[in-house]
């Protein structure tokens, strides 16, 4: 149940975000999504909060990272990361061959160029997680085929 | 029970503080940010052994004359910090470290209010009372 109303919530952001640069901006081509990810910042900032509390301490990175793929993935889309793959330099790729919002659309390529669209808010979370667990990074979104998503993190070390 | 609590952020800057007798409150922040230090090491330490350290409670840090500090680290680097009376020796270890943990949730629940900027010192009053609530132990 909590599934299905956090779908169309998710959808109606994304309605919002989008309509709001629509009026701002009507001839710009390449659309805003920033707004859509901060919002996915405060939400994974806040959320693990709350998902750590029972946890043992973290070793490191990469068992923060492991944490985002298994505890953190079931928690939000109620399924885990299909691979986690590293260079152990601070380059981290999640891939997740049946994203949740990218399921209940058409698997060619017709509505790829708005995947981005979709794909923004859960950057934002994964951004919001790890910032609050004391790792700056950049994360972007990579979308093929469509339910597949890969998510590339890079770590900003200072 | 408890005669003083502290929030302390990922950056060693003061989020909350309290205790029992506002007259005493100086002397407790003193003694609160000098265990900043025993923190830092008891945390650093934790990356060669392993072992028991991987515990978000960090037990006793230090044991002054007249009271004892204790520590707890959560995963986001936030530092929750008690001090009790030495004289109190009916406190188990078990009883502080199930402080912390409501200290610790209720916390977790005051950052995900949606008027509460991260980062930024807590002021609400509601969370206020709950601290209160949980240190003097009713």
């Amino acid at each position: 149940m909590d599934d299905t109303l956090f779908e169309f919530l998710h959808s109606e952001v994304v309605n919002y975000v989008v309509e709001g640069n629509n009026i701002l901006n009507k001839d710009n081509k390449d659309e805003d999504l920033s707004n859509l990810e901060y919002i996915g910042f405060s939400v994974g900032y806040k959320i693990i909060e709350r998902l750590t509390r029972e946890m043992a301490r973290f070793k490191d990175e990469l068992d923060m990272m492991k944490f985002v793929c298994t505890d953190f993935w079931s928690a939000i889309y109620k399924k885990q990361i299909d691979n986690l793959r590293t260079n152990h330099q601070g380059v981290y790729v999640l891939q997740d061959n049946g994203f949740k919002f990218l399921t209940k659309m058409s698997n060619g390529k017709q509505y790829l160029e708005l995947a981005p669209r979709y794909v923004a808010f859960t950057c934002g979370i994964i951004r919001g997680s790890l910032a609050n667990l004391g790792v700056n990074c950049l994360v972007t979104a990579e979308v093929q085929n469509m339910p597949a998503c890969k998510f590339h993190i890079q770590v900003q070390r200072t | 029970m408890a005669v003083c609590a502290a929030i302390i952020g990922k950056d060693n800057s003061p989020k909350y503080f309290t205790c029992l007798n506002p007259d005493e409150e100086l002397g407790f922040q003193y003694k609160v940010l000098s265990s900043l230090d025993v923190i830092e090491e008891k945390l650093n330490s934790g990356n060669k052994s392993v072992s028991d350290t991987r515990e978000l409670y960090l037990g006793m840090l230090y044991s002054l004359e007249k009271h004892k500090i204790y520590g707890y680290v959560s995963n986001t680097k936030i530092k929750f910090i008690i001090v009790i009376d030495s004289t109190n020796t009916s406190l188990r270890d078990n009883e502080i470290r199930s402080m912390f943990r409501k200290l610790h949730s209720i916390y977790a629940d005051n950052v995900c209010n949606p008027f509460y900027i991260p980062d930024e010192p807590i002021t609400s009053k509601s969370f206020d009372k709950s601290v209160k609530h949980i240190i003097s132990g009713i």
